[in-house]
């Protein structure tokens, strides 16, 4: 995956965590996932259809998910709380929103799908043309996971209109 | 949250009436919240475009804010769809997704203004005067608890 591609994804995160948590984030680990993905607590899942196809997931271990929850409601939230796995879906949406609203401008061209609560234990893995890749952003509440797992489905609309003029 | 100027409709002084419409109750419990600060009044609140249009008649709303990416009726199409049928109605899209080619197909359609997620209270705040002109005033905050 290139990292044009990859970067929007980066700068998205790191500017949704840090409005909406109020604090400074660091960018953590970064890795490919080479087996199938395994959820770490409260997860959510957004499909993006088009230039590019494939889905991301952010994911957070209970703790931490109920901690950014309780921070961004501005109320302590018991963990059996939906509205815990509501901002879950809620980060997904913004994160990726944002990141594909950069990407757009770069001349791919999405559909974004309502986010869904991802439940599955396991997720897809790498394939030969879907590479994916999981990375960590630290947060003073505890660490947001963002898995993602895309492949080119065709030329982006720069790309069209170079080829179709040469 | 930090309080603002309450904004009130011009006509009667009574608090502006929003209907929220979102997929996510986090994002409607966090507008809602917003609007408070406002000094606004929730007058309904929808999970999908096609209930956004049945709630529409219900409640004729002062303002409207509406996500895009919603299940069974995008955000967009039920701007359209509440515009033809109340041409004076106010909408303001609200969305992470905020590349031109959205916002100008939600402008052409009949929104009033687009805000893009996470959102900020003090943006949404000016959106909504501006977008309410002369129908609302802005009363001091020392004169909003007399």
């Amino acid at each position: 995956m290139k990292m044009e591609l990859i970067q929007p994804f980066i700068n998205s995160a790191d500017a949704v965590l840090a409005q909406g948590l109020q604090c400074k984030t660091a960018m953590g680990s970064l890795s490919m996932e080479e087996e199938a993905y395994r959820r770490k607590g409260v997860a959510a899942m957004v499909w993006v259809t088009g230039d590019i196809e494939g889905r991301i997931i952010i994911d957070l271990d209970p703790e931490t998910a109920v901690r950014v929850a309780s921070t961004m409601a501005g109320a302590e939230l018991p963990e059996s709380d939906s509205l815990v796995r509501e901002t879950a879906c809620e980060l997904a949406n913004q994160i990726i929103g944002n990141a594909i609203t950069a990407l757009n401008d770069q001349g791919f061209r999405f559909r974004v799908h309502p986010p869904v609560m991802h439940t599955s234990e396991e997720g897809m893995k790498s394939s030969e043309d879907t590479e994916a890749l999981v990375m960590c952003f630290e947060t003073p509440m505890g660490s947001v996971f963002m898995n993602i797992a895309m492949r080119y489905n065709r030329r982006r609309q720069p790309d069209r209109a170079a080829a179709a003029g040469s | 949250m930090e309080q603002f100027a309450p904004v009130k409709r011009s006509k009667d002084g009574q608090p502006i009436r929003y209907l929220i419409v979102d997929d996510s109750v986090f994002a409607r419990k966090n507008l809602a919240r917003m609007i408070e600060s406002f000094g606004g009044h929730l007058a309904g609140e929808a999970g999908d475009g096609l209930t956004a249009i049945t709630e529409y008649d219900r409640t004729h709303p002062d303002i409207v804010l509406m996500d895009i990416t919603m299940p069974q009726m995008e955000g967009i199409e039920a701007a359209e769809r509440i515009v033809q049928s109340h041409p004076d109605a106010r909408i303001v899209m609200v969305s992470s997704v905020g590349y031109q080619e959205n916002i100008v197909a939600a402008l052409q359609r009949g929104a009033r203004h687009f805000v893009q997620k996470p959102v900020k209270p003090e943006v949404l705040y000016e959106v909504i005067k501006y977008v309410l002109g002369d129908d609302a005033s802005v009363t001091s905050a020392a004169g909003a608890g007399a």
